[in-house]
């Protein structure tokens, strides 16, 4: 095991475990699992957090609860070892596809963040990126003066006080800070991006997150090529029903004996598809386009709807003909279609997105993806419910939610709103939100197939 | 009429001594219609001392035995292409350009002239390019696109003969083929210059895209793929930038789509100073290629070896560092410019750039203030109501009170005034005149484009299938001056070597056309310190390796 310092286990101070090699520590299997459902907890809970919207000081404050709650043990002392025993378990778990390894890697780079910050002093935070091997020298004083003025206006932009000559920055490649780079965060000059004392977390954040993902894929082949057939009396179940007890399932493959045939799709696009997906199926119909986002967003739902490959070309095909001719059809948006489907290119199936990742994307000019509670302006929200049927009374309760940024509640009481039934379960994938809408028509309307 | 507008009918003035050669109509017909079928004849004009030339140089296709630039694959005389069935409403059209012409040119304009054949410049600029047909491509393939020179370039200096080199560099990048049957070849690569000279002389693409550097030959993809493994990944690519006129359809009023026009490409240019600046002074990077897309706008290729090893996330973050607009088609606001002091690159592009081009050239090019509708769009971007009020107030004021000023300046200054000074002052309104600005002019990237190692770009020195114009590289220090509209086309280039022949070696037939100012442009300024410090860095790295070796052995 490797705890940061181990001086610092003596200090009141919550030890960061880098978790660069798996411990040589004794297990029970009891503990094996629980540790592993506590740390899920924290991952979850963070997960529901960030779709949200929740905005760093809220999602530190988030993190801080759910450690105490959750990563306790008993004994102090035991602290660090459930932390890194969980770690280890998890990785097990979540290194089996790629989607499982997508998620843990965002949650477990989440959390160090989070934990990084909490760190108390900058000694700790140094010596983190001493544990990094972290390169970087601080800028001399002489340097400082040079572009004194610009850290200052960086600063402003992000609403922080002006850098005084007792501050500590650093000069890092501007490639080692990918998010310090995309927010406009740092100075960045000839290539090098000036990263003040308290944006260290992202150098470190990147390492960390580089190091987690190449372990992920090793753990994975060890996984396929050994551990799994090893352990298949003892670990293998208990790592199977770990990942599945807490995701919930991801919709990539269409539901069984679900079909949809395209006569059909206005008719349920009305009747189930959740407002981001409906907003979108509109959008196509009226402008016969969509970007790049609204083709992937609505392509793959569809997909999870149970609309088949050659279908699915002859709908967008449709479509798009009659903005951009067949012939342009085929050459540039066919492909990405035949992709969606894994047919083309890697030949992965690509997975519905999540309520999730919709909400956190960034639609652009022109673009009618992302999830409308939390994109549309708050008129052409209104506007938007009220097509779909919901009434005054629910609305401003929808709209109270939104401003709250809660998305997905808003999006679950809409759901409620239309289909006059509760859904407690909640929102969490336009997938889920068809199906269960679905349902609740089926069993409402037992005529099947009356239209 | 606005001049780029105007469209004239331009007949393709063909070579005596010729099959016969079809004059083709406007290209705003979807289909290339012969207008008339002219039987080029000795007689229709003297000949001029530059024409005397042997029959067998001149440039146009001619019957296979006589064919000069290609002796291994002869062209086929361009046939008669038969009549299509046209509609109605099609023969009138026809009819009506013909008429203009006839009434500008006269009706002999009609025959084939050597004065005519050699003066068309002039009108050139005005003219619309006739719709591009494969004869001509392939012609141009034959003896204009500079192969060698996007070889060296593609190669990065793994060509020489240095034992740093990579061998199969070249041969693991993608190129893809549009062809004109609509067939869209993916995944083709090639391991020589005239290998690739060779293919696209062959298939002849309306469009040649670039894709990145694989881990493997991408022609073999599949054979790796068998093994199991996914060894089959982009290793490298360019960092790229797409910059398309049609996303800037909410600020400019002149054209919309696929349109542009010398009003609204002013945004263009903005974009490339904007980009190119950040890209050198924030970023490092010197090796950016800035080449107009054939159409409606701008690509940038940034070529140092450490943009091409970004990864998606690394270049995801640059493209976001260069986003502004937050908006999307259903929030209100496209610019939010929310903090209390602009990024040093935010403000630098606006005193440097932005404002410059916003009150000097669109606020009256665009006539961004000049009607009700126009400056409501304005005053909604301003949450103010007082100040709106106030403004509104001014604006609907029937009478002008300075007629000697544009009333776009007019109502500009007034809005500045009141928002930057004044008894509004302190309340923070300040940045609404940023916001305006920005939303009216700042660059607006096809972010997936460049988030992605595995985009396809249309590589430089194309012809547009729909303009016919060449993708031409644009200088950044002197992209104010960049006319679209005079952007050499298929048919021009075509014309400048039938004038004078063709003297041998394809350098020189470059040079005699007016592309050869961008390919020296392109060789110049771009290719040659590419690899000059592709050579240095190969050398570095080399050594370093070697010392490596040395020190491992001497353990
Ligand atoms: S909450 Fe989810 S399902 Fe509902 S609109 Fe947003 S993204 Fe779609
Ligand atoms: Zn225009």
């Amino acid at each position: 095991m490797q705890p940061l310092r181990s001086h610092h286990q003596n200090d009141a101070i919550p030890a960061l475990p880098l978790y660069r090699s798996a411990p040589p520590l004794e297990v029970r299997l009891e503990d094996f699992e629980l540790y592993a459902i506590d740390r899920l907890r924290v991952l979850k809970a963070m997960s529901d957090g960030l779709s949200r919207g929740k905005n760093p000081e809220e999602m530190e404050k988030l993190v801080k609860g759910l450690l105490r709650a959750n990563m306790r043990h008993p004994q102090a002392s035991e602290d660090v070892n459930k932390d890194i025993i969980s770690h280890f378990v998890l990785r097990l778990v979540y290194c089996r596809t790629e989607d499982l390894r997508k998620w843990f890697l965002s949650m477990e780079t989440a959390l160090f963040r989070y934990r990084f910050l909490l760190l108390t002093s900058n000694d700790h935070r140094r010596a983190v990126m001493a544990e990094f091997n972290l390169p970087y020298k601080a800028v001399s004083n002489a340097e400082y003066e040079g572009v004194k003025d610009k850290l200052g206006q960086v600063a402003r932009s992000i609403g922080q006080p002006p850098p005084t000559a007792n501050d500590i920055f650093y000069k890092v490649p501007f490639e080692e800070v990918p998010e310090l780079v995309a927010n406009r965060k740092v100075y960045i000059h000839k290539g090098y991006a000036y990263v003040a004392m308290n944006q260290v977390v992202s150098l470190v954040v990147t390492q960390f997150r580089s190091h987690l993902s190449k372990a992920l894929i090793l753990t994975n082949r060890k996984w396929t090529s050994t551990i799994r057939e090893q352990e298949k009396d003892r670990l293998t179940p208990i790592v199977e029903a770990l990942s599945t007890s807490y995701l919930g399932p991801d919709y990539s493959q269409p539901r069984e004996s679900a079909e949809i045939s395209i006569k059909d799709l206005d008719q349920i696009a009305k009747s189930s598809f959740p407002l981001c997906m409906r907003h979108l199926f509109e959008k196509l119909r009226e402008d016969h386009h969509l970007k790049h986002g609204g083709r992937m967003q609505l392509g793959l739902f569809l997909k999870g709807v149970g609309l088949k490959l050659d279908d699915a070309l002859a709908f967008w095909r449709a479509e798009f003909s009659q903005k951009v001719g067949a012939e342009r059809f085929e050459k540039e948006y066919a492909y990405g279609i035949r992709h969606n489907y894994g047919k083309e290119g890697k030949r992965t199936d690509y997975t519905p997105f999540s309520c999730q990742k919709i909400i956190s994307s960034t639609p652009g000019v022109g673009d009618n993806h992302g999830c409308p509670f939390r994109h549309f302006s708050e008129e052409n929200l209104r506007a938007a419910l009220s097509r779909m049927g919901v009434g005054t009374r629910a609305m401003e309760d929808v709209m109270d939610k939104v401003r709250n940024r809660h998305y997905q509640i808003a999006c679950t009481l809409t759901f409620e709103a239309v289909h006059s039934s509760t859904c407690d379960a909640g929102i969490n994938h336009p997938n889920q939100y068809f199906i269960d809408s679905q349902k609740i028509l089926q069993s409402k309307n037992q005529s099947p197939g009356g239209s | 009429m606005d001049p780029v507008h105007r469209r004239i009918a331009r007949a393709d003035i063909r070579l005596r001594g010729f099959p016969p050669i079809l004059l083709y109509a406007s290209p705003s017909s979807r289909h290339e219609i012969p207008l008339v079928q002219v039987v080029p004849s000795l007689s229709l004009s003297l000949p001029s001392p530059r024409r005397s030339r042997p029959f067998t140089h001149s440039l146009l296709p001619s019957p296979p035995s006589l064919s000069f630039f290609d002796s291994r694959r002869p062209l086929h005389a361009p046939q008669l292409l038969p009549l299509p069935k046209r509609p109605s409403n099609c023969l009138a059209e026809v009819k009506e350009t013909m008429t203009r012409e006839e009434c500008e040119n006269g009706p002999a304009d009609m025959l084939i002239d050597g004065n005519k054949a050699r003066a068309p410049r002039e009108k050139q600029g005005n003219s619309v390019p006739d719709k591009f047909n494969s004869n001509y491509l392939k012609f141009y393939y034959g003896k204009l696109f500079p192969f060698s020179d996007i070889f060296k370039w593609m190669s990065y200096g793994n060509d020489g003969k240095h034992p740093g080199c990579d061998q199969t560099y070249f041969g693991r990048r993608e190129f893809s083929f549009t062809l004109d049957n609509d067939i869209y070849l993916r995944f083709q690569s090639f391991t020589s210059a005239a290998e690739l000279e060779s293919s696209i002389q062959e298939k002849c693409p309306f469009k040649i895209d670039i894709g990145p550097v694989y881990s493997v030959d991408p022609a073999k993809r599949h054979a790796y793929a068998q093994s199991g493994d996914n060894v089959f990944t982009p290793v490298e690519r360019e960092l790229i930038f797409d910059i398309d006129m049609s996303d800037y359809d909410d600020v400019r009023y002149c054209c919309s789509g696929a349109d542009v026009c010398l009003e609204c490409w002013p945004l263009m240019t903005v974009a490339i100073k904007v980009i190119d600046t950040a890209l050198r002074d924030d970023f490092g990077f010197n090796h950016i290629l800035w080449v107009y897309s054939g159409r409606r706008g701008v690509h940038c290729w940034v070529c140092d070896r450490k943009a091409r090893r970004l990864s998606n996330e690394q270049r995801a973050s640059i493209a976001d560092y260069f986003r502004v607009y937050k908006g999307n088609e259903n929030s209100d606001k496209k610019v939010s410019l929310t903090s209390p002091a602009l990024h040093p690159f935010l403000a630098r592009s606006y005193t440097e750039v932005l404002e410059g081009i916003f009150e000097e050239k669109l606020l009256l090019s665009q006539n961004i203030l000049a009607t009700e509708e126009r400056y409501e769009k304005i005053l909604d971007m301003i949450p103010d109501e007082s100040v709106t009020a106030e403004l509104r107030g001014k604006w609907q004021e029937k009478r002008q009170s300075s007629i000697s000023n544009d009333i776009n300046v007019v109502r500009w200054e007034q809005l500045k005034q009141l928002l930057q000074s004044g008894k509004h002052k302190g309340k923070g309104l300040r940045r609404y005149v940023e916001e305006i600005v920005f939303s009216f002019t700042y660059p607006r990237l096809d972010m997936e484009v460049s988030k992605h190692m595995n985009h396809l770009l249309k590589a430089p020195f194309c012809v547009h299938p729909k303009t016919g114009r060449v993708c031409v590289p644009i200088d950044p220090n002197s992209c104010e001056e960049f006319d679209p509209t005079a952007v050499p086309t298929l048919s021009m280039l075509l014309e400048e070597l039938n004038q004078g022949g063709v003297r041998g070696d394809v350098g020189d037939d470059l040079d005699r056309t007016s592309l050869g100012k961008s390919i020296r442009y392109f060789r110049s300024s771009f290719l040659q310190p590419l690899l000059k410090s592709c050579k240095e860095e190969m050398e570095s790295s080399y050594n370093a390796k070697l010392q490596q070796m040395k020190n491992s052995l001497s353990w």
